[in-house]
């Protein structure tokens, strides 16, 4: 079950014919397999590595330095409340304490009902907006504590599934580039020339 | 008119020039039409017309500082590439993740196009065959957004082969992160792109620009770097050159973030607008949060050292912040009101380092975690003495000699310059003890005082009661 499926096999396959090496498709494709299952397993480690021509150990290697990655089951929606400094000035600390009460949990952690988990986390990148959380990666700007009770409820009566898709699945509109428009990739080693567009001249 | 958009969250905007945020009132800025109506592609139709000499002459004469954080000149950058060795790679860096750095990922989520059309203006100028567009993985909703700028340009032949017609073909390649700071660092982003653990290579070469992505010349430039370029190609380089300073032209994406009335993201003059006007300007951040007196602010990202009040009137511009003691960086600056826990303050920032640490350097590995690790005995009350000293000795151990600071009138401190010296591959290491420095240096009172008294505790960094 946890070798992507064959729709995921021909997303791959469009993936790795993106790069110059296979292996590059890597990361992306350890993703597609999160998508799929909502973490990494070890069957997809396994099909990624053949995928892209590399071993097992590699893809775990790589993927392991990632924080995004998940190797053991995680809750169907992981709350990241950030915790760094311009979130921290203005209650960060508070957000945390809250969640942890609510859900009874402590960062790292699973809900029993397998609904959340919880992690603090390191910028986000919505400094002005602190403090901030997201939720499988989607933002809540400015958060008090009561809103984020507000949240947990909303989640839990799946009032944001249509927002919010399950842990795993990150952008959901895809890159394609249709084959009549690509310029397709080549090995670096099979070109020595400058591109034709070089050569002095205006392009157009 | 000035205003602020529920669509561009935390994004003001006000009667000053602007070149990269110019959709940003449109709440459809991100789609194809929008920008097509706004002078989209525009600018690499121009380049195209043009041989890419030329197109590389005029980004190199309006001198399009690099604003990722080491303020590299773009058009020098890309002329680093070694003579005749092909192929030449970009790789776009949207990795943004330093701490209180927030403009790259508005720039994708609003306006991709001009993002895109970045991109084939420096393939086209300086020769690079395949673009590769590295988004941030926590970033979900710009992923979706330059995919779907992606696909529609593709489809409208704005990418990929025979762009407009011409002769100029490059495909652009989008590439999702999966969470690390580290791979911000050029050589570490072409790491993870290679798919490897996104650790930094050992230098030289200095610049992946001899030596980069499969060993081939590549560039590694910012999102909002290239963002500037259909508005400078449309309108040249002395247009570009007439805002902003000579050393510092056009205009810089900043953040205020922390104690201000109006946190935000702003669109500045490059070069002349100082930190005060910033802070307690009305079309700016309008002052420190319950009129309280300004205790320290960060003001280039969390690996800068930290200025105090006194240094509000310098502007900004490299040229005058470096010798001050500390760095532009990313554009960042987090602010702090006179109620802010020092201690506790600087352990959000070295906790941050700490934990983003690669692994690769000792120094950075060992040094970051032991600063995380006495810093937080001394926040909660538990340090001693030999604390302190313990920190500046792993300190030193990361950048010998001294490190940089600002100076400070009251305690009759002169500055040290920007930069330090490093025992480290990257800047990661020396970002985890600046924090420290800068609380150790400029606040000595507020650890003698947790580490003797052993007083009240504060739980939070949050202060203002």
């Amino acid at each position: 079950m946890s070798r992507l499926n064959d729709a995921n096999v021909a997303i791959a396959h469009e993936i790795i014919a993106r790069y110059p090496r296979p292996k590059s498709a890597l990361i992306p494709l350890v993703h597609l397999s999160q998508e799929q299952n909502g973490y990494v397993t070890q069957e997809a480690m396994k099909h990624v590595a053949e995928l892209v021509g590399v071993t097992p150990a590699e893809v775990l290697g790589t993927a392991s330095f990632y924080e995004m990655f998940k190797f053991e089951p995680v809750g169907k929606y992981v709350i990241n409340i950030c915790g760094t400094m311009s979130c921290a000035l203005l209650g960060a600390d508070e957000l945390m304490h809250r969640a942890e009460h609510r859900l009874g949990i402590k960062p790292g952690g699973t809900t029993a009902d397998g609904m959340f988990t919880l992690e603090h986390a390191e910028c986000q990148a919505a400094c002005t907006e602190a403090p901030c959380l997201q939720v499988n990666y989607r933002y809540r700007f400015r958060m008090t504590p009561d809103q984020l009770d507000t949240l947990i409820d909303d989640l839990a009566a799946g009032k944001l599934a249509e927002e919010i898709p399950p842990h795993g699945t990150l952008a959901k509109v895809r890159q394609h580039i249709p084959a009549d428009r690509a310029v397709g990739a080549v090995r670096p080693e099979d070109v020595n020339e400058a591109p034709v567009w070089m050569d002095g001249k205006a392009a157009l | 008119m000035t205003g602020s958009y529920a669509h561009a969250p935390g994004y003001y905007d006000g009667n000053r020039p602007k070149i990269v945020t110019s959709r940003f009132e449109y709440a459809d800025s991100y789609t194809l039409e929008r920008y097509l109506a706004t002078d989209g592609y525009k600018g690499v139709r121009q380049a195209l017309s043009r041989p890419a000499s030329e197109v590389h002459d005029e980004v190199k004469n309006a001198t399009v500082l690099g604003r990722g954080g080491a303020g590299f000149p773009a058009g020098t950058k890309w002329g680093l590439t070694p003579e005749g060795v092909f192929p030449r790679y970009l790789v776009v860096n949207g990795d943004e993740s330093e701490p209180g750095t927030y403009k790259d990922r508005l720039l994708m989520e609003r306006d991709p196009h001009q993002l895109i059309e970045g991109c084939l203006i420096a393939c086209y100028a300086a020769g690079l065959s395949r673009c590769f567009l590295y988004i941030r993985g926590e970033m979900a909703l710009a992923q979706e957004r330059v995919a779907a700028a992606l696909n529609e340009a593709y489809a409208a032949g704005y990418v990929g082969k025979n762009i407009l017609g011409s002769r100029f073909s490059v495909d652009i390649v989008l590439h999702w992160g999966a969470g690390a700071y580290v791979v911000g660092e050029e050589t570490a982003l072409i790491e993870s792109l290679e798919g490897n653990r996104g650790m930094p290579r050992l230098k030289p070469p200095y610049f992946p620009a001899a030596i980069g992505l499969y060993g081939q010349p590549t560039i590694v430039n910012n999102v909002e770097t290239l963002a500037n370029l259909p508005w400078l190609v449309r309108n040249g380089a002395e247009a570009y050159t007439a805002i902003g300073t000579k050393t510092s032209p056009g205009t810089r994406m900043v953040a205020v973030s922390g104690h201000v009335n109006r946190p935000g993201v702003y669109e500045i003059i490059n070069g002349t607008t100082t930190f005060r006007d910033l802070f307690y300007g009305e079309e700016f951040c309008q002052g420190i949060r319950g009129g309280r007196q300004l205790k320290a602010f960060v003001p280039g990202g969390g690996s800068a050292p930290w200025f105090l009040p006194d240094q509000l009137d310098l502007p900004f511009e490299a040229s005058q912040v470096g010798p001050a003691g500390s760095m532009l960086g990313s554009g960042a600056i987090m602010v702090m009101d006179e109620t802010t826990d020092i201690p506790a303050a600087a352990l959000t920032l070295t906790r941050f380092y700490a934990h983003e640490s690669c692994g690769k350097c000792t120094p950075c590995r060992e040094g970051g975690t032991w600063l995380e690790r006495i810093l937080t005995r001394i926040v909660d009350g538990h340090g001693t003495d030999a604390d302190l000293e313990q920190l500046i000795e792993v300190g030193t151990s990361i950048c010998p000699g001294d490190f940089p600071h600002a100076s400070s009138e009251r305690l009759g401190l002169s500055a040290v310059p920007f930069p330090y010296k490093m025992t480290t591959i990257c800047f990661v290491g020396p970002s985890a003890y600046a924090p420290v420095n800068s609380a150790l240096t400029l606040f000595p009172e507020e650890f003698e005082a947790r580490v003797t008294k052993r007083t009240r505790i504060p739980v939070t960094a949050v202060g203002g009661e």
